[in-house]
């Protein structure tokens, strides 16, 4: 993430002053019960929440009464092949999808930050899908991806006179479909990030290269691709984020089938939520929980080194 | 920037066109044609100009359906974004200007909690076990606090390092003309975050307004469903008329669309200024 940098001299400059009443006009000007509003909101519905689930992930529970039975939800979880599959399932699909959108983002990125004709066109009709919901998405593409009257098998068909896959219905392929689905509603925001990132490395740079004479290629290699480092890692922390989270799009288009292929543990938490198993799915959520932390914070820290050095 | 001649610009714009037109303006094409068919031609799935032209009779349909539960769904979907997405903004800048403005020893906690925020998955039954202990699952107001916590990190972050950006010397000249901190930050530092809150309200609307998943967890029951959950639970009900489920599709996307359209050229100025700027 970015890491803004906070300058360190005090709030007044006013003249003729102690430091010590300073302080306090500081006190004065930026009053800490601006935060109270937020905090009240945020610790009743987000962190209490999560500090609850660790007790509650830990019991039998029914909303009104809590067992406490040890680890026994964690046994049951990593016993059920179903259950420990969506783990792996969660990590394919947090990796592909957000390593699809770095490299694609950037791409279009690139493309759309040069001088080309219909580039404003070019950008609005990439950032499209980006405002459809997952749901309607969901819908389309299971529409769009039907083995035998879909638009895309029919295509297949056409050009290669073979019958295409089963998208969604065959098990092997049925998680990374759904992974380029989300690949294609979601690369809209990376490449609207790296537009940006782009669009703030200041111009002396190229001009400089172009003057020594540097090919497109290597203004990308040496120029584009280490100072759009900023952008990278918000790319590569959003999409992480959002795709070890991911449930919307996995639950509108395969609800996690055929059979358990394409479980997430978020669709994990929902369906042992729908059959009333509360505490097997607040253990989902704290496996989830350690999941993305164990991901995300190392991989941030380290950006966040990375940025510095930049 | 990269510099290119005449020709290349065509060429590499016209293969974009192309690209573009497969990728993204064909699904957008195919949502169009399905949702303006009949129910016996959109049951063939194909992607093909309607032969008698019905869009208008669909989207009355869609929303005559279940006793018009599409307007109240489209009702609520707006007061659940405009409420929460306001709040977020104010609550939001508030926090990243404290945080950035004054260093105090909570910065540290306060920094942690906000990274905490922007990772850490929603426990959803311990969730609905505090809201239903405070009254407020299944009640709109309930869900619109639980989008503005969900929402909050994400926009502490994205401001705080725009507010970083602005001189505190226009503090101190709003000082010394008298102004205590309520009106020094909300009328003369925060007209000056626009940008930034541009960028904010089109993101977090996009994603409050397109949110499937708080809205199934902590606002089930069809009487105040969200646009997304009437889209789909529309699907087990209109499984073979496809023409109905497009035009729904096609319906509930407009007001983004909209917004994108309006708000187009801002967005990438905040972003540039705001979230990605090191």
């Amino acid at each position: 993430m970015s890491s803004p940098k906070t300058s360190d001299r005090p709030g007044t400059r006013t003249l003729d002053r102690p430091p010590r009443a300073s302080a306090v006009h500081v006190d004065k000007t930026y009053p800490l019960w601006f935060y109270i509003p937020g905090a009240v909101v945020y610790l009743a519905l987000f962190i209490t929440p999560t500090l609850f689930s660790f007790y509650f992930a830990f019991t039998r529970w029914t909303l009104f009464k809590a067992t406490f039975i040890g680890f026994d939800n964690f046994v049951l979880f990593f016993q059920e092949p179903g259950l420990i599959g969506s783990l792996k399932n969660t990590l394919v699909y947090g990796f592909t999808t957000s390593a699809a959108k770095v490299v694609l983002g950037m791409l279009l990125a690139v493309v759309l930050s040069a001088p080309i004709i219909a580039r404003g066109y070019l950008r609005s009709v990439t950032f499209f899908p980006v405002l459809v919901s997952a749901v309607g998405v969901g819908i389309t593409f299971q529409v769009l991806l039907d083995p035998f009257h879909g638009v895309v098998n029919a295509a297949i068909t056409f050009f290669t006179h073979a019958d295409g896959p089963g998208w969604l219905t065959n098990p092997a392929i049925a998680l990374l479909s759904v992974a380029a689905i989300d690949v294609w509603k979601g690369v809209g925001l990376a490449t609207l990030i790296y537009i940006a990132g782009i669009a703030a490395i200041p111009n002396e740079y190229f001009e400089a290269a172009r003057v020594d004479g540097a090919s497109a290629f290597q203004m990308f290699r040496n120029i584009i691709l280490p100072l759009s480092f900023p952008a990278t890692s918000t790319v590569i922390t959003l999409s992480l984020i959002g795709g070890l989270r991911s449930f919307d799009l996995i639950w509108t288009t395969t609800q996690g089938g055929p059979g358990f292929s394409s479980d997430v543990i978020a669709s994990v938490i929902y369906k042992n939520y729908q059959a009333g198993f509360y505490g097997l799915s607040t253990a989902g959520n704290v496996i989830l929980f350690i999941v993305v932390t164990a991901i995300i914070y190392p991989l941030s820290r380290w950006m966040n080194r990375r940025e510095t050095v930049l | 920037m990269i510099a290119m001649r005449k020709p290349t610009r065509w060429l590499i714009g016209i293969f974009g066109i192309a690209f573009t037109t497969v990728f993204f303006i064909v699904p957008f094409a195919f949502i169009f044609t399905m949702a303006a068919k009949d129910q016996n031609e959109a049951s063939k799935l194909q992607f093909s100009w309607p032969t008698h032209f019905q869009l208008w009779e669909n989207i009355v349909t869609v929303f005559q359906s279940r006793d018009y539960m599409l307007i109240i769904a489209f009702i609520n979907s707006f007061i659940l974004t405009v409420a929460s997405v306001t709040l977020m903004v104010v609550f939001g800048s508030m926090i990243a200007y404290v945080l950035d403005r004054r260093k105090s020893k909570l910065n540290p906690l306060v920094n942690t909690l906000v990274l905490a925020g922007l990772i850490i998955p929603p426990a959803v039954v311990p969730t609905i076990w505090v809201m239903q202990s405070l009254g407020i699952f299944k009640t709109l107001p309930g869900l619109i606090m639980v989008e503005v916590a969900f929402g909050l990190a994400f926009t502490v972050i994205t401001m705080r390092a725009f507010i970083a950006s602005i001189p505190r010397e226009i503090d101190e000249a709003a000082i010394v003309d008298g102004a205590g901190p309520l009106r020094l930050f909300f009328q003369v530092v925060f007209p000056l975050l626009r940008s930034v809150i541009v960028t904010v309200i089109v993101v977090q609307s996009i994603f409050v307004f397109n949110d499937f998943q708080n809205p199934l967890y902590f606002l089930p029951g069809s009487q105040n469903a969200t646009v997304q959950l009437t889209l789909f639970n529309y699907i087990s009900q209109s499984q073979s008329s496809f023409n109905l489920l497009f035009a729904n599709i096609l319906v509930i996307t407009i007001p983004m669309l909209i917004m994108y359209i309006v708000f187009n050229r801002q967005i990438v100025a905040g972003m540039t200024s705001g979230a990605v700027k090191g």
